[in-house]
């Protein structure tokens, strides 16, 4: 750790409470979704009538579903699927909208024009209307899914940088980048990058939260990732049946919900305090 | 009206700078003619908004984000005219041959860069250095701009400094490419006296020591008396008096030079009051007619209602456009 990290780091770093807590609990969940499996040995998708709605014991320490299926293992191998759909849906359109946003904001005049009312018409959509639409007409395959958070969220991300952009870019140092004769491209992506970037990472945090509670929404509307593949949002459509009996079927699923969105919650809130230079 | 010099490093010839909004075109700088001279401190002097600042960024044409033209007959530093580069070409004579420092320290420095990053950055463009001769020339640097323990100081954040370190590592970007030419837009303006005078001495140092030429903007008289070869006075968007310095400040001949000047408290000679100029500065989408001053001038008759002053020379390098100015010296 003492390798890489400077001194001054980690004194950000230990300063940054929020931040510790969400690494901590993003290492567990990590350590729980790809490690975890194979602790478990348990097949998610194997059918056991004979052991159909068992209550938490210490067999199942979740219970069973309708089918037989250990919850425990499902929530386990649920976990990898959901966060890396999540990853992808958020990473694509912070990369597409931070760079159109950039472009936006620092060249201005029609360019900008042009690509923010683009923008105003998609954010005239409700979100999960056109997540929907876009999935609902082209089939529900996790591709489909992909190209939609991607034309749905990027505007998001687009807003932020540009509107940051814009408070930067007659910014002094910028003038005195161009003052010494830099070129365009070494100022946009050295000058006024680093300084627009952090709202992005911070708001990148929380959209993990809403595309995996949109990603399980979408399981929930038979619209995301098919069964009988481990899915949260899934499961717990799956267990609205039983509600009132095994509750346990998707009150886990839930609450492995719960716990992503605290952790990207905290990264967040901690990433705002560590990436914020002090003035 | 100016006469050229043989050792003119930048001759600005009747330079003009409009600024546009939505609803009308303002002029800042309105037929500005100056000369700055190889090693020579250039003043330029005046009150908020009558153009100076304006002045210098036309030089460049930077002006972050406001919609300015600039047009002058021309604007000839070192056997180029400026006025007739394109920006690809201008920025190439930015840092390298023209460079500037700015008004507040606090803005001017990236946040999310180190200090040596950020004098390594200039370094590099200008010398190509790198690895270990490129932080030997950023220590050097440093060193020479004043910042005690520069080693030490290389990896730190511009917030972990102090308004005057940060003008002292704005002046070694300044200078890291070597230009022939610094504009220091009001370089102590921001900075309380101690540190003011640190830093005009470091910018003499530096002039002594490279050979740089100063062009000096500042409303502070104090500034140009410490500093400057030459002064420029401005007045409304015009040069309304120039000269040698101390020609000037021991015999100012427009009314407003004259103005300012009884404007200063002194220490020598005996106690008297301070008079400031009544009235405000004129609003330069609605300038007065004939002499721009005449409506705050103690001095002014009739004549300065109707007629446009010339800058005219009152004595071998001393010019100043006032009308009456003929009356006095017959």
């Amino acid at each position: 750790m003492n390798a890489f990290l400077t001194k001054e780091t980690r004194q950000r770093l230990a300063r940054a409470h929020a931040l510790q807590w969400g690494l901590l609990l993003l290492a567990t969940l990590l350590l729980l979704a790809y490690v975890g499996p194979y602790l478990l040995n348990q097949d998610p998708l194997a059918v056991d009538f004979d052991q159909a709605l068992l209550a938490p014991s210490l067999t199942h320490l979740f219970g069973t579903d309708d089918l037989g299926r250990d919850v425990l293992a499902r929530v386990v191998h649920a976990a990898a699927t959901d966060l890396q759909i999540a990853l992808v849906c958020v990473l694509l359109p912070f990369a597409i909208g931070t760079t159109i946003g950039l472009l936006s904001g620092y060249i201005g005049g029609w360019v900008d024009a042009v690509l923010m009312r683009l923008v105003d018409i998609l954010w005239a959509f409700p979100f999960y209307v056109l997540v929907i639409a876009i999935v609902g007409s082209m089939g529900p395959s996790i591709g489909n899914m992909y190209l939609a958070f991607t034309l749905v969220i990027w505007i998001s991300f687009a807003r932020i940088v540009r509107g940051e952009v814009l408070l930067v870019k007659n910014a002094e140092y910028i003038q005195a980048a161009k003052v010494l004769g830099y070129s365009q491209l070494r100022i946009v992506l050295r000058h006024v990058l680093p300084n627009v970037i952090t709202p992005a990472i911070v708001f990148m945090m929380a959209d993990v939260v809403l595309t995996i509670l949109a990603v399980t929404s979408l399981g929930f509307l038979g619209l995301g990732i098919q069964p009988p593949t481990p899915e949260w949002g899934v499961m717990i459509s799956e267990g609205r049946n039983f509600i009132l009996d095994a509750w346990w079927i998707s009150l886990f699923p839930g609450l492995a919900i719960v716990y992503v969105g605290i952790t990207f919650a905290l990264l967040g809130d901690g990433l705002d305090d560590f990436l914020r230079p002090k003035a | 009206m100016i006469t050229s010099t043989s050792q003119a490093l930048l001759e600005v010839s009747n330079l003009q700078t409009r600024f546009y909004n939505q609803h009308q075109a303002i002029t800042a700088v309105d037929g500005v003619s100056f000369e700055i001279r190889q090693g020579e401190v250039f003043g330029l002097v005046g009150e908020s908004g009558c153009g100076k600042s304006a002045t210098c960024r036309s030089l460049l044409r930077l002006f972050g984000g406001a919609d300015a033209r600039v047009s002058a007959s021309h604007i000839r530093f070192d056997q180029i005219d400026l006025a007739t580069l394109s920006e690809e070409q201008l920025s190439n004579v930015r840092g390298r041959q023209i460079s500037m420092v700015f008004q507040d320290p606090m803005t001017a420095l990236n946040p999310t860069m180190r200090i040596g990053e950020q004098i390594a950055e200039a370094l590099r463009r200008h010398d190509g250095l790198s690895g270990q001769p490129l932080r030997d020339a950023t220590i050097a640097l440093l060193k020479a701009v004043g910042v005690t323990s520069p080693q030490e100081r290389l990896r730190a954040w511009p917030h972990e400094f102090s308004g005057g370190m940060r003008q002292r590592v704005l002046i070694a970007i300044a200078l890291a490419c070597k230009p022939r030419l610094l504009i220091a837009d009001e370089p102590t303006t921001a900075l309380d006296v101690t540190i003011q005078d640190q830093i005009l001495k470091l910018l003499l140092r530096m002039r002594r020591e490279i050979g740089l030429s100063v062009l000096m903007v500042t409303h502070d008289l104090g500034v140009v008396a410490q500093t400057c070869d030459r002064v420029a006075v401005m007045y409304a968007g015009r040069i309304v008096e120039s000269g040698d310095t101390r020609q000037l400040f021991r015999n100012p001949t427009h009314p407003y030079t004259q103005a300012l000047l009884a404007a200063l408290p002194t220490l020598s000679g005996p106690r008297h009051k301070l008079k400031p100029i009544g009235g405000e500065p004129p609003n330069l989408a609605d300038l007065p007619s004939g002499c721009r001053f005449h409506t705050r001038c103690p001095q002014a008759v009739e004549r300065c209602r109707v007629e446009d002053p010339q800058l005219r020379h009152v004595a071998p390098g001393h010019l100043s456009a006032c009308i009456r100015q003929e009356e006095w010296a017959c």
